[in-house]
């Protein structure tokens, strides 16, 4: 899957989450929860549907590392070219 | 024989159209059972029946609008009666679709000084005439006096429904504003050490799947549940006086992404764990924001929880909403330098606001909530 | 006489004598009788020549017995002539009154319809030359009354040429006011001007802001008035009644319907008139119409004076009309 493919999936699982948002008009330093003003409960869903989607388990202690759309694409690039992803 | 009428749904609610009736006259019902949805000004809600028996007659037409407390049907106790529906039925078939009356009736006061005329076309259009000054001889108001008030009126896009949005803001704006108006608030705040809570958090998420995890606001929701146990005198009505209640349902304020606050029920959470009020978590919140809410989440929480955690704000002053006697709130939860026993750290903490009654409670009864509430915190296995 | 416009310059006691001619002309069962109507041409000289050119037997002199020549009149009638009967003026058919009243309204209902009374009762009517209280007076209220009879009033110098003509088409007894004041009035009519239709109101001039309801010699002084208010803004309409009884009241609510306000306008004395009568049918149909109450300018309610400026100040003028419509609109408000 390239970044372009990642960027777009996450852009319309974000629009799932915040459908009256454009999260095509984020910027890859945004803040995706507070410029698209995501609560923790839609966090938590957004999580989860990056679950389902990528099949990536991200911890607790990672959240801290998808706080951008620049990063958090890095992070599934990165989690699913790990040794032993399965999607 | 039991009546049904149409519930309240919170202070600000003053009338609802039935949509829908889900059942028919014959039909056996108990507690709990969904008999009727509602439109509102927070949408559709699913009406619950509290009693048990037989529908024996529905007195309201579908798309009717009514009052709150207005009898809406008849449920029979006994078996007999239901049997033979004796009375008539109202067919779903006969219930046409009513047509919605663009204008609002007016009634013009015999003192306003109005022509003939400007009277007719002020009924004609819904046209208060007593915001209306008069140009014609002595001050009566004409034709043109009506048409002027009209054309502006006109000008909007024609007697339009309110959106959703609006009618929420709307109904927000009534409740606030009697709270505002009725209830003589008070407030306190303290800040809890959140490191021992988010520990045990993080720990339990470990063991947990993505979609059972656990959010931090969970935990102060069981534990302001918790402390109303001990301080009972904050959870209730103040209707003609303090009605204690004995179930705590806590309401949980929603904001929706278009504006607007909606507090479903979260029944009984002192007696929920974690995991279950996860679990009501993750079933009300998708709800409410699709404005699909049952009767019982609308009108009978007893006191409100607020989280204005979300957007770095440290602490909430809230306004009660009506005829609850106490709102919490609680900010963001955030590193701060903390001191114990002569020594300086820094830890994750919180500041949680209590705003309540005055006419209910005084301070202190207030301070010993928002201490248990920190004491339950602090031991955050035990909630 | 006759300009580019195919118009004729005519005085309206010429117009009259046109229709009488007319009227002579084309059916020998019409006669005229009265006073003075033969060799004095009649009191206002509306007849002047027409004894030498229909002779006695057509044009009749009279005795001066209102009661009498009237009652003649309507016997006449009875066996089958047409005639028009002149009394001088208004004042004098008093005097008449129970032949018009008890004989002529009455005998086509009592018996049974058999009896038509096609008789022509024309009449002078209102101020003339300071003619004071005992002459000068404007009874069309006490005819318009009266059921059995068909009122009319000639505002207009058409009218005036053709009214007549329309009236003898009646088979029942026909009053037709005629105005001193206005005798030698000139006006402009068609060249080609006839019969006119005398069953309806007529709206003498178009205008949606106000309808000045009138009849007779109010006709004229309503259309100045209205002349005078357009450099005002104000564009009113003027309605001529014609016909007394029975009203056309649909003109009269079709006109209100459109300018939503309704001045009447007349020379009798306000109490019990016909712009009463005109204001009660607005009230009773079309009130929900009404932007302003129907208000009136009627004659004072007292004897007429004698002195000029008294006569004049006493029956409604265009400057009354002017500021009347300005006040019903709020004209000067600021």
């Amino acid at each position: 899957m390239t970044e372009t493919e990642v960027k777009q999936v996450v852009e319309q699982l974000l629009k799932k989450i915040a459908p009256d948002t454009e999260p095509a008009n984020l910027q890859p330093d945004d803040d995706i929860r507070h410029t698209l003003e995501i609560d923790s409960f839609d966090a938590l869903q957004f999580v989860v549907a990056l679950d389902e989607h990528f099949g990536i388990d991200t911890p607790e202690e990672d959240y801290g590392k998808i706080t951008t759309l620049r990063n958090l694409v890095n992070y599934i690039m990165q989690k699913t070219s790990e040794p032993g992803y399965h999607k | 024989m039991i009546e049904f009428n149409m519930p309240s749904l919170g202070a600000d609610m003053e009338a609802g159209t039935l949509r829908e009736w889900l059942v028919k006259p014959g039909d056996k019902v108990k507690r709990g059972d969904i008999i009727a949805i509602v439109e509102t000004q927070k949408g559709l809600i699913d009406i619950e029946v509290f009693e048990e028996g037989f529908i024996n007659r529905l007195l309201i037409k579908e798309d009717e609008k009514v009052p709150v407390g207005t009898l809406m049907a008849l449920i029979a106790d006994g078996k007999e009666e239901a049997i033979k529906p004796a009375l008539p039925i109202l067919e779903k078939e006969a219930v046409k679709e009513k047509v919605i009356e663009k204008i609002t009736p007016v009634t013009i006061p015999r003192t306003v000084k109005a022509s003939p005329l400007a009277r007719r076309i002020a009924v004609e259009k819904g046209i208060d005439l007593t915001t209306i000054k008069g140009t014609g001889e002595g001050g009566v108001i004409t034709k043109e006096d009506v048409e002027k008030a009209i054309a502006p009126k006109e000008l909007l896009p024609a007697e339009k429904k309110p959106t959703a949005t609006e009618n929420i803001r709307m109904a927000v704006a009534a409740a606030m504003s009697k709270s505002n108006r009725e209830i003589p608030h008070y407030y306190l705040q303290t800040k809890i050490d959140m490191s021992h809570a988010l520990a045990w958090l993080a720990e339990a998420n470990k063991t947990r799947t993505i979609k059972q995890r656990l959010l931090p606001v969970v935990l102060l929701i069981k534990a302001v549940a918790k402390a109303l146990t001990e301080v009972p005198e904050l959870n209730g009505y103040w209707q003609n006086g303090f009605q204690q209640k004995s179930d705590i349902n806590i309401g949980f304020a929603i904001s929706l992404r278009t504006g607007g606050v909606m507090i479903p029920a979260i029944h009984n959470a002192d007696k929920k764990t974690p995991d279950e009020l996860m679990q009501a978590l993750n079933d009300i919140i998708p709800r409410t924001r699709a404005m699909k809410l049952k009767s019982s989440e609308l009108s009978e929480s007893t006191i409100t929880i607020t989280s204005l955690g979300e957007g770095n704000v440290e602490l909430v002053y809230g306004v009660i909403y009506p005829p609850q006697v106490a709102l919490v709130g609680f900010g963001c939860i955030m590193e701060q330098p903390w001191t114990e026993h002569g020594m300086l750290d820094v830890r994750p903490a919180i500041t949680v606001t209590l705003a309540a009654d005055h006419r209910a409670t005084d301070g202190t009864t207030g301070s010993r909530l928002l201490m248990a509430i920190n004491n339950h915190l602090q031991k955050p296995d035990m909630l | 006489m006759i300009d580019e416009n195919n118009t004729i310059k005519i005085t309206y006691r010429e117009a009259l004598k046109l229709a009488l001619r007319d009227a002579l002309q084309k059916d020998e069962k019409v006669f005229l009788m009265g006073e003075d109507v033969g060799r004095y041409g009649g009191a206002f000289a509306v007849s002047k020549g027409l004894l030498q050119e229909f002779g006695h037997e057509r044009i009749m002199d009279v005795p001066l017995s209102e009661t009498g020549f009237v009652g003649a009149g309507i016997g006449a009638a009875l066996g089958g002539m047409h005639p028009i009967v002149e009394v001088m003026t208004v004042n004098f058919s008093l005097l008449a009154m129970d032949q018009i009243v008890n004989n002529a309204a009455t005998l086509l209902h009592m018996s049974g319809g058999q009896l038509n009374v096609p008789v022509i009762i024309r009449m002078s009517c209102g101020t003339g030359k300071q003619l004071a209280a005992q002459h000068s007076h404007s009874w069309e209220p006490l005819f318009a009354h009266i059921p059995g009879l068909k009122v009319l009033s000639v505002g207009t110098h058409e009218d005036a040429r053709g009214m007549l003509l329309m009236a003898l088409q009646s088979a029942d007894p026909v009053i037709i006011f005629e105005y001193t004041a206005m005798l030698n009035m000139e006006g402009e009519i068609p060249a080609n001007a006839g019969i006119v239709n005398s069953t309806n109101a007529t709206v003498r001039k178009e205008g949606k802001d106000i309808s000045i309801i009138t009849y007779g010699a109010g006709v004229y002084k309503a259309l100045d008035a209205a002349k005078e208010l357009i450099p005002l803004g104000i564009d009113a309409e003027v309605v001529d009644l014609r016909v007394l009884r029975p009203l056309d009241t649909e003109t009269i609510f079709t006109s209100v319907r459109k300018t939503h306000r309704a001045l009447l306008v007349e020379e009798a004395w306000g109490s019990v008139n016909v712009a009463a009568e005109v204001s009660a049918c607005i009230m009773e149909n079309i009130f929900y119409e009404l932007d302003a109450p129907v208000q009136r300018l009627c004659g004072a309610e007292v004897p007429m004076p004698y002195p000029k400026h008294l006569e004049d100040a006493s029956l409604p003028q265009k400057e009354d009309i002017v500021s009347m419509v300005k006040r019903m609109l709020q004209h000067d408000r600021v």
